[in-house]
């Protein structure tokens, strides 16, 4: 499949997701779009690491390893982004707690 | 070897001062550090001149083209040297000076004087930027925290001042950087860099105004009377004996040999504002009512005369700048200790307030009279040797068509020097006592002491000087070539 | 021999270490030893190198002073027979006056009393290197070094603030002097890379210097002699300088230091010879000085007043000599006038000390006497310097007026002029203090003493110096093998050309200048003999406040000075170059102010920022790419 298709899948997802987090007002689905954003490079970097990998071998380099930093960096993301969610769910329980909304927008003490 | 041990002994000081809990084994040890200084710098100059000894290399961010590199040659072993032989007095002199949490402050100073030896003996660029900062911010926490009353303000003032000079110097190195082929730090290659007249300039005036303002030269000084009268007078002299010697190194080490068709063809101009303020700052000088402001603007003065001799690029005058430096740090040393003296006696450094001080302290009317005398250069002080070359130098200077007129304007310092300084002495001095100074004793031991190497300093390299002068003469050559290189392609 | 040599500046110097480091455990007796005993004893070196003539090989090297580059300054010693008669004047005389101190400052307390002897023997040892020295840059460090001493013997009596400043000012002034030497040197060595005397002073090196230099580097070291030597404009200080203990206004300030300036020109004498110019101004400023300073003399009340602004008006005299290249005539005055003017201060010491501190004449009078041997001395003095035959000062200024004659005639009747007012006020000075009647306090008669042995004898051997040291330079007029003096110097100064003039006109003039002086005598006599306060008149009041030329000074240079530190001190640097400052950091806060808005806290504008910002990067990145 061209890489083509790889990139527009990949940048519709992640403008969904921008545009979520600029749109929505409740964390959890803020949340939830960044993950979308996270993925939408993950989907990306699979994708070009695939294609490095095959170019190299079309070369004639049967055994190879390009390609597989694009890969490896896929692992740190999901590996982040589950760090993330642990933290940030504790933050949103929190905050919960404190104000009885998940509203980003009550979300303003950093400036006073 | 010593060259790295010059370093790491006062860092490695610093650092276990801040653990020490009594005031007493504070000052201790801050002593015995710095006295330990003292053996290594004397060892380190005692070196045959190409000895492995006096280089230290090891990596530092090698991905970056940066390289741990500490070299000790005649312009840094004079300077360590003052640096190591100023620590040990100015402890000495302010051995009865109390501070609160007396641990840091020693550790401050002499994490300080780790950063000034790093600055002297650093051959890379971005390691002397490094040993910079690092001499830098202990001095302000100094300031800021163990000052006198205007402290913050006078600090604020200080870091716009330096802070802004670290950043354009900054530029400068990294530009430099840019430029060498194989991206690399070191002194040697921004040496052999090739660059065109127009480039060397910008980074002259970048590199330059950095130096300028920690010297300082006129109009970058209005940081200095106030910073060294709202310092605690440990740190004043540390500022003025050592730190200011920083800028000049800087401009000898960095800009000249680094830029040397723009130091050629800017000369004018940097000797012109230089001559300009050793004037301005001396009549000013006249004006002070305030000690310290007094030996600030006088200190301006001095500065003002070794950057004009400097720019000269003669022999005479590179010389003569190399003593001016070691002989400028001591001398005002000695000042200062005078002047934490009579503060801490009379409460007061107006010298309309004081007066008669000689009936009440002779031994300290005599210390002040030589130290005075060779404020303002007279014969047979270190002074005289030092300004005698510098003068020369300029007036003789081949590198612009206005030495003469240089010269006789450098020259009335000489009279307006003995204006100000004879002005101090009689008003601190002469004449009968007051209220105030009635109650007046001699000085103490520890600062008859410090002061007593001090004159001895004074008066043995005002005789014989050319240890001192044997010791740079090395390097000027070398210095001088390359500028002279420059001036073919100036012209 | 070598080792003779460094000895004779050596001795004062240690005789200046051990008062100065014991002045708190020595008995008076002791420390006055030591200072007189160490110049006593350099005197004795000097005399046995004066009497050996041995001047084969005059330079001895001691050490390397400064040595860079190709600029090499050796801290050496040249003694040649100029050198040596400098230092039989400064050490015989200063071995005198140390001795006349002893018994002088007997009042003060130990301590000071030996910081007096410490100063005293640290200046003759200056003195002595100014002398010695075999290059510039020696011959500068005594000339800055006496300098000091001068400042310091000024200021002795430091609780006295008056004191003090006339000290400054001394010190300040002669610094300017200096700064003309030093530009001098530094031009010397951008020539001929060297300050050596015997490299300096060959044929082939000045053979190297243009017209312009030869003239600039007279000029400066002119400016020099102006400040040491208290010539026009740089004289105000020496009759301020009189703050001092009498003894060293007569060693200091009469004697020796300021007679530098002349030996620095007679020691440069191959220089000058070659510079018309310099010759002529230096010719012209030596007679204006001499006629200003007479004129001013005058007037003076204060005892020590007239005999500073007679000193000034004798340096000028020298300084007429040396313009008019008579070297030798200069050298001659120099050692006639450290006998005679030595002995009038020394003698107008032991006034001051006889009637208990008073230095005002009008309080004086008829002090004959009371101080018979003091009178008789300080007669022998006023004979001396008013030119009478055949005392010293006869020979030497009629030297000085012969030379002038064939150089300049206008000059040489400024001279004469100079000669009949010296003559005038020195007398004037003599009838007032010891002629008439007594008119201080009932107490100061009753204290009225002649000094002690210590004092007298001084005194006593000066005069008959004052008598009889003319005869060392007698002319050949008088006498077959006169001129001694000049026959000694010639290897040091040898004029290319000498003056000729008819036994005749000489006679003329030497009888010219005598009648003149007694002329002046007399009139003194009738008018002060029985001296009654008068009111000044408007001359009178112009010569009492010296031309007013302090106060000149003062408005001219002192007061604008002062004026532009306060202006740069309050204004530029606070309203400028530190607002300047203070403003970039102002700056920083309001901008800092101004960009709180941005700063709303909604987390949802943060990210639209950047959002927007990224795509803008992109499509930045995409337009610069095209």
């Amino acid at each position: 499949m061209p890489i083509n298709y790889y990139i527009f899948l990949s940048l519709a997802l992640f403008i969904i997701g921008i545009i979520g987090v600029l749109t929505r007002r409740n964390v959890i689905i803020v949340f939830m779009c960044i993950e979308l954003m996270l993925n939408a490079v993950n989907l990306l970097l699979v994708a070009f690491s695939k294609m490095h990998h095959l170019a190299a071998a079309g070369a004639g380099n049967a055994v190879n390893n390009v390609g597989s930093e694009g890969q490896l960096f896929v692992f740190f993301i999901m590996v982040v982004a589950a760090a993330e969610v642990s933290v940030g769910l504790a933050i949103i329980v929190m905050l919960y707690r404190n104000t009885r909304s998940v509203d980003i927008n009550f979300l303003n003490r950093l400036k006073h | 070897m010593v060259t790295l041990l010059l370093f790491l002994v006062p860092l490695i000081g610093g650092l276990v001062s801040f653990g020490l809990k009594d005031d007493r084994t504070a000052r201790g040890w801050a002593l015995l550090v710095a006295t330990i200084g003292v053996a290594l710098a004397v060892w380190g100059i005692n070196l045959p001149a190409v000895d492995a000894g006096r280089n230290f290399h090891a990596g530092w961010m090698g991905s970056l083209g940066s390289s741990f590199s500490l070299n000790l040659d005649g312009l840094s072993g004079i300077l360590t040297l003052l640096t190591t032989i100023a620590y040990p007095v100015i402890l000495v002199a302010t051995w009865n000076s109390t501070y609160k949490k007396s641990n840091s402050f020693f550790g401050l100073m002499l994490l300080a004087q780790a950063g000034i030896i790093g600055v002297f003996l650093a051959t890379d660029a971005l390691l002397f930027y490094f040993f910079w900062e690092l001499a830098l911010i202990p001095v302000y926490f100094l300031c800021s925290q163990w000052g006198g009353e205007r402290r913050i303000a006078v600090t604020f003032k200080f870091f716009i001042y330096t802070f802004t000079a670290s950043v354009l110097m900054l530029i400068g190195i990294l530009y430099l950087y840019f430029q060498t082929p194989d991206k690399s730090f070191s002194l040697q290659s921004f040496y052999n860099l090739n660059l065109s007249t127009r480039e060397q300039s910008h980074v002259f005036w970048l590199m330059f105004l950095a130096f300028a303002v920690k010297m300082p030269i006129f109009p970058f000084h209005t940081w200095q009377p106030d910073t060294y009268e709202q310092s605690p007078t440990a740190a004043t002299m540390v500022l003025s004996g050592i730190m200011v010697k920083m800028g000049v190194y800087g401009v000898i080490r960095w800009v000249m040999p680094v830029v040397p068709a723009a130091a050629y063809s800017w000369g004018d101009v940097v000797m012109s504002l230089s001559v300009i303020g050793i004037i301005y700052a001396s009549i000013i000088a006249i004006q002070q009512n305030d000690l310290k402001r007094l030996i600030a603007y006088s200190s301006i003065a001095h500065i003002g005369f070794m950057s004009a001799a400097l720019f000269a690029e003669s022999t005479s005058g590179a010389q003569g700048v190399m003593m001016q430096m070691f002989n400028h740090g001591v001398n005002i040393i000695g000042l200062w200790i005078v002047v934490e003296l009579i503060e801490r006696q009379m409460g007061t450094r107006k010298l309309s307030e004081l007066g008669g001080l000689a009936q009440k302290a002779p031994a300290l009317a005599i210390l002040l009279v030589i130290v005075a005398f060779a404020n303002i250069s007279l014969p047979l002080t270190n002074a005289f040797v030092g300004e005698f070359l510098m003068f020369n130098g300029i007036f003789n200077s081949t590198v612009t068509q206005y030495n003469h007129v240089f010269a006789v304007l450098a020259g009335l310092s000489i009279i307006l020097g003995a204006v100000y300084t004879l002005n101090m002495v009689s008003k601190v001095f002469f004449g009968n006592t007051n209220q105030l100074t009635a109650r007046a004793t001699d000085i103490l031991f520890n600062e008859r002491v410090a002061l007593s190497i001090v004159v001895g300093i004074i008066i043995v390299f005002g005789v014989y000087p050319q240890p001192l002068l044997n010791l740079t003469a090395g390097f000027v050559d070398s210095l001088l070539k390359e500028a002279s290189v420059a001036q073919l392609i100036g012209k | 021999m070598k080792n003779l040599i460094a000895l004779i500046p050596l001795l004062p110097f240690i005789g200046f270490l051990i008062n100065g480091l014991g002045r708190k455990v020595l008995p008076k007796g002791v420390a006055g030893l030591i200072g007189s005993g160490t110049v006593l004893a350099s005197f004795i070196i000097s005399l046995t190198i004066f009497l050996q003539g041995n001047y084969a090989a005059p330079v001895v090297h001691l050490f390397d002073f400064i040595s860079v580059g190709s600029l090499k300054i050796p801290f050496a010693f040249q003694v040649d027979q100029l050198t040596t008669l400098f230092l039989l004047i400064i050490t015989g005389v200063g071995f005198l006056i140390h001795v006349y101190s002893t018994a002088y400052m007997h009042e003060e307390a130990g301590q000071h009393f030996a910081r007096y002897f410490a100063y005293l023997n640290l200046f003759v040892f200056s003195m002595l290197l100014l002398v010695m020295g075999a290059n510039f840059v020696i011959m500068f460090i005594g000339w800055e070094g006496v300098g000091l001493c001068s400042y310091l013997l000024i200021g002795y009596w430091f609780k006295n603030v008056n004191y003090t400043a006339a000290a400054k000012k001394a010190f300040v002034m002669n610094r300017i002097g200096d700064l003309g030497f030093l530009l001098a040197v530094f031009w010397i060595i951008a020539k001929l890379g060297t300050v050596s005397y015997n490299e300096v002073f060959t044929a082939a090196n000045l053979a190297k210097l243009s017209a312009t230099d030869i003239t600039g580097i007279t000029l400066l070291l002119f400016v020099g002699a102006t400040g040491k030597s208290a010539q026009i404009p740089l004289y105000t200080w020496l009759p301020d300088a009189m703050a001092g203990p009498t003894p060293v206004s007569a060693l200091i300030h009469a004697a020796t230091m300021v007679t530098a300036g002349i030996y620095m020109i007679a020691r440069s004498n191959a220089l000058y010879q070659l510079a018309g110019t310099t010759n002529a101004i230096i010719a012209i400023i030596g007679a204006a000085t001499a006629l200003l300073a007479a004129t001013i003399a005058l007037r003076q009340n204060d005892i020590k007043k007239v005999l500073a602004y007679s000193t000034v008006s004798q340096l000028g005299y020298m300084f007429l000599a040396l313009g008019t290249g008579a070297y030798t005539a200069a050298v001659f005055h120099v050692m006639t006038h450290a006998f005679f003017k030595a002995l009038l201060f020394l003698g107008s010491g032991s006034v001051i000390h006889a009637v208990s501190g008073e230095q005002d004449i009008r309080n004086m009078g008829g002090l004959k006497k009371a101080l018979p041997i003091t009178y008789l001395t300080f007669l022998i003095g006023c004979i001396a310097i008013a030119g009478i035959p055949p005392f010293s000062g006869f020979f030497s200024k009629d030297a000085i007026l012969l030379n002038a004659f064939a150089y300049d005639k206008f000059l040489w009747a400024v001279g004469l002029l100079t000669a009949a007012l010296t003559a005038f006020y020195m007398f004037r000075l003599l009838f007032i203090t010891f002629n008439g009647s007594f008119r201080g306090t009932e107490a100061q008669r009753h204290h009225l003493h002649e000094s002690p042995i210590a004092m007298t004898l001084p005194l006593i051997i000066l005069a008959v110096l004052s008598i009889a040291g003319g005869f060392v330079g007698i002319p050949a007029l008088f006498t077959e093998g006169g001129e001694k003096l000049a026959e000694f110097l010639k290897p040091v100064i040898n004029p290319e050309h000498t003056v000729h003039v008819e036994h005749s006109t000489e006679w003329v003039l030497v009888g010219l200048t005598t009648g003149i002086a007694v002329a002046a005598i007399i009139v003194a006599f009738l008018r002060y003999r029985n001296y009654k306060a008068e009111q000044p008149s408007a001359v009178g009041r112009l010569l009492e406040n010296k031309w007013y030329v302090d106060e000149l000074y003062n408005g001219v240079v002192v007061k604008p000075i002062n004026a532009l530190g306060s202006f740069a001190n309050s204004f530029i640097e606070k309203s400028g170059i530190d607002a300047l400052v203070n403003g970039v950091g102002k700056l920083v806060n309001y901008s800092g102010r101004q960009l709180r808005w941005l700063q709303s806290g909604q987390v949802g504008s943060y990210v639209l920022l950047m959002v927007v910002s990224m795509v803008m990067f992109f499509v930045l990145q995409f337009f610069l790419r095209r």
